[in-house]
């Protein structure tokens, strides 16, 4: 049980492992959600539209993200002398960190030598529930730090969204991780070797979805950074890298909600003939650019509309599926 | 299992180190021109009017307070899950009185209008 | 000093200092935020004794929710308003003499108790473990502790409607 006796490799290679893994996951979020993710945003919203979107720099616009990348670290770093420095820097570092410490749960694949995995915690489904939540912190830390009253708004309407869409987002994480019997995200994919959970939950897999969108606050439940009102919500003060930092924490909260939503409804990293790790990408960007596609079909809420409608509606719902499913376990089980 | 949150602090604590790189790199290279309108507060171009720290509506705190309460109730959801599968009917009908008296606050919070955003 | 060792006085630096903060920050927002590290360091803790699930809990309700429900308590009274806050009052020699004699106290009472060393395994705070015993020996507190979180919400929302 204690840390000496349960590392089968000495100290410093379990530390080295534990660091690699940190860089290439933070390295491969920063790349393949952020940067990537941005020029895929922009390239889908201009298709939908009937537009170009971004086409100059490089072929067809593929390196516009890393000219933006250059371009925002050559830009300056401004406080404003009303905010509150201490909270105001340190609320750069907590949102980002908040939305990578959800990748350490995701299984991105299989091998060999096992699931491609950072750590396949026992508590695996609440951790991610419990670091994703962090987020609404950093959130609260930049509006109120800022002293705009722009960001502040945003900050204060995205903290009553997020905490409320967590409870539907819950009821889902329960519904699953009752029908596989574990918290741990390896066991919940491994029982779906059968069944998508997708197609036995259609329900909980649509709640997840939508409480997904409500918590990285996305159109339609982007009042948070409605842009003809609030500017950029609650970064709104924020320069250069510093916006870029929060940028990177919003994509890569994006894809981890993508990446749990694949692990628990989308049989992870199962499929035929294509390599695991692969039919897992695929399925991840399947999710993305739904995210995408909402995002240019449905109009943004109003806060009161936002909430009802998490309350009201999901909550309910989430319920009653939770009790329904379980009824229908234990009548099978008889 | 302590080996597993091992890896999870390193994560963080080398997290936190590589997110704030970059702050580092512009500290460095990032041009500096001061002058004092650079550092107003942004509120459209127009000088700000007075500080945003001000008084904020009670509904905010009323819909966090009904949240807290309901994230404890899911929180206890979570074992009752784990081992539902293994359990006889006993754990349903155990689950059934639980989620009856949590739906009767959710109906309680919503007769008394703890819902309405006015 | 063995890992689990250099860990709990890490983790026990974290928390004292971030409560130091918590008690003399002048600024009521500052002192709401230094909350986040000290429950993450409690956290670790926690999991050095075994119990994930608990962890989790702690992450989940107090560094996510009751820190949010903090803020926006801060932000519905004081606002701008409550920034300066005074520390130190005329009181304050006798709460350190107070501090004193608890801190006397307690450190006497861990010194003079005979620690079980050894006495048994840790019992298992799995999540499936907590669950089996929500159906078994604890049952009535399960289903006692949804009535307690129900007067909790009544209670919290008679309050909040006077306020308004």
């Amino acid at each position: 049980m204690g840390l000496a006796e349960a590392a089968a490799l000495p100290w410093y290679v379990e530390l080295w492992r534990a660091i690699a893994g940190t860089v290439l996951i933070f390295s491969g979020v920063a790349v393949v959600a952020a940067m990537f993710g941005v020029l895929l945003e922009r390239k889908i919203s201009g298709w939908m539209q009937s537009r170009l979107g971004p086409k100059h720099v490089g072929p067809q616009g593929l390196l516009q993200t890393i000219a933006d990348t250059i371009k925002l670290l050559q830009k300056e770093n401004i406080v404003p002398r009303n905010a509150d420095a201490t909270i105001f820097a340190s609320a750069v570092l907590v949102v980002p960190l908040a939305a990578l410490l959800d990748y350490v749960v995701i299984p991105f694949g299989t091998t060999r030598w096992g699931p491609l995995i950072f750590r396949d915690l026992n508590i695996g489904v609440l951790y991610f529930a419990a670091t994703s939540s962090l987020v609404v912190v950093g959130i609260l830390m930049a509006g109120w730090g800022s002293n705009n009253k722009y960001a502040l708004i945003g900050g204060l309407r995205s903290a009553s969204q997020m905490v409320s869409y967590e409870i539907p987002m819950g009821l889902a994480l329960i519904t699953v991780a009752m029908l596989a019997g574990s918290l741990s995200t390896v066991k919940i994919v491994d029982a779906q070797a059968g069944w998508w959970y997708a197609v036995e939950q259609p329900l909980a897999f649509l709640i997840f979805l939508i409480a997904a969108v409500a918590e990285v606050n996305r159109v339609p439940f982007d009042l948070v950074e409605a842009e003809s009102e609030l500017v950029a919500g609650y970064f709104s003060e924020y320069t250069g890298m510093r916006f870029a930092l929060f940028q990177l924490g919003e994509y890569g909260e994006m894809f981890a909600m993508a990446a749990m939503a694949v692990t628990l409804f989308l049989g992870g990293w199962r499929g035929p003939v294509l390599p695991p790790v692969l039919w897992f990408v695929i399925k991840l960007y399947a999710l993305i650019f739904v995210f995408m596609w909402v995002r240019w079909t449905y109009p943004r809420f109003r806060i009161d509309q936002l909430l009802n409608f998490a309350w009201k509606v999901l909550i309910p719902v989430g319920l009653l599926n939770l009790v329904v499913t379980a009824f229908f376990v234990m009548v099978v089980h008889r | 299992m302590l080996l597993d949150w091992g890896y999870v602090a390193i994560f963080a604590i080398v997290g936190t180190l590589l997110a704030a790189m970059p702050l580092l790199v512009i500290w460095l290279i990032s041009p500096r021109s001061d002058y004092p309108q650079k550092f107003e507060t942004y509120e459209s171009g127009v000088p700000a009017i007075g500080q945003a720290w001000a008084q904020f509506n009670v509904r905010y705190y009323l819909f966090s307070l009904v949240f807290v309460v309901f994230d404890v109730e899911i929180i206890y959801l979570y074992p009752w899950a784990v081992v539902y599968r293994k359990a006889g009917p006993v754990a349903f009908y155990d689950m059934l009185v639980f989620l009856a008296i949590l739906t009767l606050g959710l109906v309680y919070a919503w007769r008394k209008g703890a819902l309405e955003w006015v | 000093m063995t890992g689990e060792a250099i860990a709990f006085y890490g983790l026990a630096a974290v928390i004292l200092v971030s409560g130091l903060v918590v008690v003399s920050s002048p600024n009521i927002v500052h002192s709401a935020v230094a909350l986040v590290p000290a429950f993450l360091g409690i956290t670790g803790i926690y999991i050095l004794l075994g119990a994930e699930f608990v962890a989790g809990i702690q992450v989940l309700i107090y560094a996510g929710a009751i820190t949010v429900l903090v803020l926006f308590v801060i932000m519905l009274t004081e606002g701008g308003t409550g920034l300066r806050q005074r520390q130190r009052n005329e009181q304050g020699p006798i709460g350190a003499s107070v501090a004193v004699a608890i801190a006397v106290l307690l450190i006497a009472g861990v010194t003079h108790t005979t620690w079980g060393r050894g006495a048994g395994t840790l019992p298992a705070y799995t999540p499936g473990a907590i669950g089996q015993s929500f159906l078994g020996t604890n049952l009535l507190v399960f289903e006692g502790t949804s009535l307690v979180l129900l007067v909790s919400l009544i209670g919290a929302i008679i309050i909040a409607r006077k306020e308004e």
